[in-house]
């Protein structure tokens, strides 16, 4: 009994041994030699795997940014401007700084202002949705609230309220990959410029019906007046097919859409609560200087 | 000896409870909208302007291109404009409004009841007029006839099958048709027969239109080479593929076109329709439109222009019953929600189906058991439950490898499912986005 153990495990001792040596040699010959930039440059950045940069996950992106000579127009959303100033400091080689961004839902169909015309009794999801028909309201543009971009999200940093029921971003944890951008298949999330002390305005619809058909289906619908267009000092709005847009790179942040806007479309998040009205436009100065500096 | 496919397939309680009512003709009042794509294939393009004056079957819009067809205006009166117009499913189209002013018929159209016997056209000539009447699948595919009768080079038409089938529940517009139109339809056999240069024809119909079928055989004696064919109930026979699986026995090759097997397949509807197109001069701008529910007091098959709103019909019925969950546009198990009951009918309408509160609900969904029921009932021979969750997490390489493209939505492995897992919808969404057919709004 004894025996048969000892030989054992002599045997396999052995046997391990021969084949430890013969793996080393192998490796040895046919060792790929990988620069070691790339590992280097994998540990820098944050390791979400997300894809938001474009390519398939971090290593790839590492590989990219190793091997490119401009790695200017390469960035990686979740690490911003911080890793990417630590990586083109690693790698010699010179990035811009990138303004942060942030994904906006571009629907304000809640519940009470959008009206449900009817059910839908399908698989619990938007592409399924979106594929059958126009939508359980009368607005065949606005979101259909199945969730779909909080499925891809891999931070957790989108969720549907459940009072709206539409989806709402949470600023802290939003990485800005994109990833819900491209689920969306209403293509209502965009990604907008965070803004100074995350201060923006946008407008929160995307349908392009004629007014009276957009305000008939939703409360809070874009209907194309152009009161926002007239109320802006720096040509920042444009309207095309009965729908406004607020271009960011233009936007000055005064606010004065959103006061006009008859019904209530145009969002402004982040701002300090308005004062009453003779102090608001001192308020606003204030605002817009204070915007151009940290500009 | 009763025929029928093998492979799959499954047996709904039939509910035919609309086939005793005869054909009625809706009256058309008011605003038409007829959609310039109503088929497969490029939209037709318009060719009237605001203010024109049309007649009934004159042409509105013309095809562009070779898959394309025809569309013709189903009333006389004003055009209104060329305006969007929301679908069944809330879809904005293109859609030409018409103001309704009499009823004034092209002079062309021969409006007389007696029957044309005349075969006498060449094959070119009948071609010509399926072509000029914008005639299209009427079985719910739309896709344009003339298309389809165009054979392929180096491939040869050995028969044609006539799909009487008519295997959807509820449905009963074609077996009316049988009914009410047997001459015509017979008549309508010979010339498709003669467009594509065969000798034979097959009618399949199920055992459950007996009437239909003793009608048919009665009146093909007259007609050579016409076989009208008894087929044992089961859904989806009234597939393309099963069909002609059915009645030749041969099996359509993966993905090939039908006629591979040397068999075209028309609908009951389409045929009746190359009739009225080749021998009344009258092109396609009204269909039977089946009107049936359990909760409905009055049961109709009615012949609607194309393009009268769906509330129309309603109306004629008496109004929405109350206890109702669902509307349907075409059968139960292949048939698509409608959400817009403003909605102008289109050419390959065949059915407005009401269905009750309880029955509309679909089963709570649940997890897969693997039981493999939706293997046994899919009549193509796929992996509904493998398909459904590929599509579900959007793998279209792996989707492609197991041939998604082949499934032809019947709805067999849903009907079947213990789980109540939507397999069609997802499927259906992947074999789009596998076969890249899925257009983002701009």
């Amino acid at each position: 009994m004894d025996s048969t153990i000892l030989t054992t495990v002599i045997m396999l001792g052995v046997l391990a041994a021969t084949l430890a040596v013969v793996l080393y040699i192998v490796a040895l010959k046919f060792k790929v030699a990988e620069d070691e930039r790339i590992g280097e440059t994998e540990n820098i950045l944050p390791g979400a795997n997300c894809g938001g940069c474009g390519y398939t996950g971090c290593r790839a992106f590492a590989e990219a940014l190793v091997k490119a000579d401009d790695i200017s127009a390469m960035f990686c959303p979740v690490g911003g401007n911080t890793t990417m100033t630590k990586v083109a400091e690693y790698l010699g080689k010179k990035v811009e700084k990138k303004e942060s961004e942030i994904a906006v839902v571009r629907c304000a169909g809640s519940c009470k202002n959008r009206p449900r015309v009817n059910e839908f009794d399908g698989a619990v999801s938007c592409a399924v949705m979106a594929a059958t028909y126009s939508g359980d309201t009368d607005c065949s543009y606005g979101c259909l609230g199945k969730g779909d971009c909080v499925a891809v999200c891999n931070f957790g940093a989108i969720y549907i309220n459940g009072e709206t029921m539409l989806p709402e971003v949470d600023e802290d944890k939003c990485t800005t990959c994109g990833a819900c951008v491209k689920a969306c298949p209403k293509l209502i999330i965009e990604l907008r410029k965070k803004g100074p002390k995350s201060r923006r305005i946008y407008v929160s619809c995307v349908n392009k019906d004629k007014g009276a058909i957009a305000r008939k289906a939703c409360k809070t619908a874009c209907i194309g007046c152009a009161a926002c267009r007239k109320a802006c000092a720096f040509e920042s709005i444009l309207i095309e097919n009965f729908l406004a847009y607020i271009e960011p790179d233009k936007c000055r942040l005064c606010r004065k859409c959103v006061e006009v806007c008859p019904t209530g479309s145009i969002i402004e998040l982040n701002f300090p609560p308005r004062k009453p009205k003779i102090e608001v436009q001192e308020q606003k100065k204030d605002n817009i200087n204070s915007d151009i500096t940290t500009n | 000896m009763i025929k029928t496919f093998k492979r799959g397939g499954v047996h709904p309680p039939e509910n035919k409870i609309s086939q005793k009512a005869a054909l009625e003709r809706i009256v058309p009042e008011g605003i038409i909208r007829i959609f310039i794509s109503q088929h497969i294939g490029a939209p037709a393009e318009c060719i009237v302007n605001k203010g024109d004056k049309v007649k009934v079957g004159q042409l509105i819009a013309k095809a562009n291109g070779f898959v394309s067809a025809n569309v013709h205006s189903s009333v006389s009166g004003t055009v209104l404009g060329i305006e969007n117009v929301a679908d069944y499913q809330g879809i904005k189209k293109t859609a030409i409004c018409i103001q309704v002013e009499g009823d004034e018929w092209e002079e062309s159209i021969d409006r007389s009841p007696e029957i044309n016997r005349d075969l006498s056209k060449t094959s070119e000539e009948i071609l010509a007029k399926i072509t000029e009447a914008g005639l299209v699948g009427l079985g719910g595919a739309t896709f344009p006839t003339h298309v389809k009768l165009a054979v392929p080079k180096g491939k040869t038409v050995k028969a044609i099958i006539i799909n009487g089938a008519e295997c959807e529940p509820y449905l009963t517009s074609d077996h009316r048709v049988m009914l009410e139109k047997g001459e015509e339809l017979l008549i309508g056999v010979q010339l498709l027969k003669k467009a594509v240069n065969v000798n034979k024809a097959y009618i399949g119909i199920e055992t459950n239109k007996q009437d239909a079928i003793d009608k048919l055989t009665k009146l093909s004696v007259n007609y050579n080479g016409i076989e009208i064919v008894s087929l044992k109930p089961k859904y989806p026979q009234g597939g393309e593929k099963q069909l002609i699986k059915s009645i030749t026995g041969l099996e359509v090759p993966d993905r090939a076109l039908p006629v591979e097997t040397g068999c075209i397949v028309a609908n009951i509807c389409t045929t009746f329709a190359v009739y009225e197109a080749v021998q009344k001069n009258k092109p396609l701008f009204e269909n039977s439109i089946t009107i049936t529910g359990k909760n409905l007091k009055v049961q109709k098959n009615f012949i609607v222009r194309v393009g009268t709103p769906l509330s129309k019909l309603i109306e004629a019925i008496g109004g929405i019953p109350e206890n109702t969950g669902k509307i349907i546009s075409g059968g139960p198990m292949m048939g698509r929600a409608i959400s817009n009951m403003d909605a102008p009918t289109l050419k390959g309408s065949g059915a407005v189906l009401f269905i009750t509160g309880d029955e509309a609900k679909r089963g709570i969904k649940s997890n897969c058991i693997r039981c493999s029921k939706c293997v046994a009932a899919c009549p193509m021979g796929l992996q509904p439950f493998l398909l459904y969750r590929l599509a579900e997490l959007n793998m279209l390489e792996e989707l492609k490898e197991n041939s998604v493209h082949a499934c032809i939505e019947c709805g067999c492995c849903l009907y079947t499912c213990p789980a109540n897992l939507p397999l069609v919808d997802y499927i259906r969404l992947g074999k789009t986005r596998a076969m890249k057919l899925v257009v983002k709004p701009k």
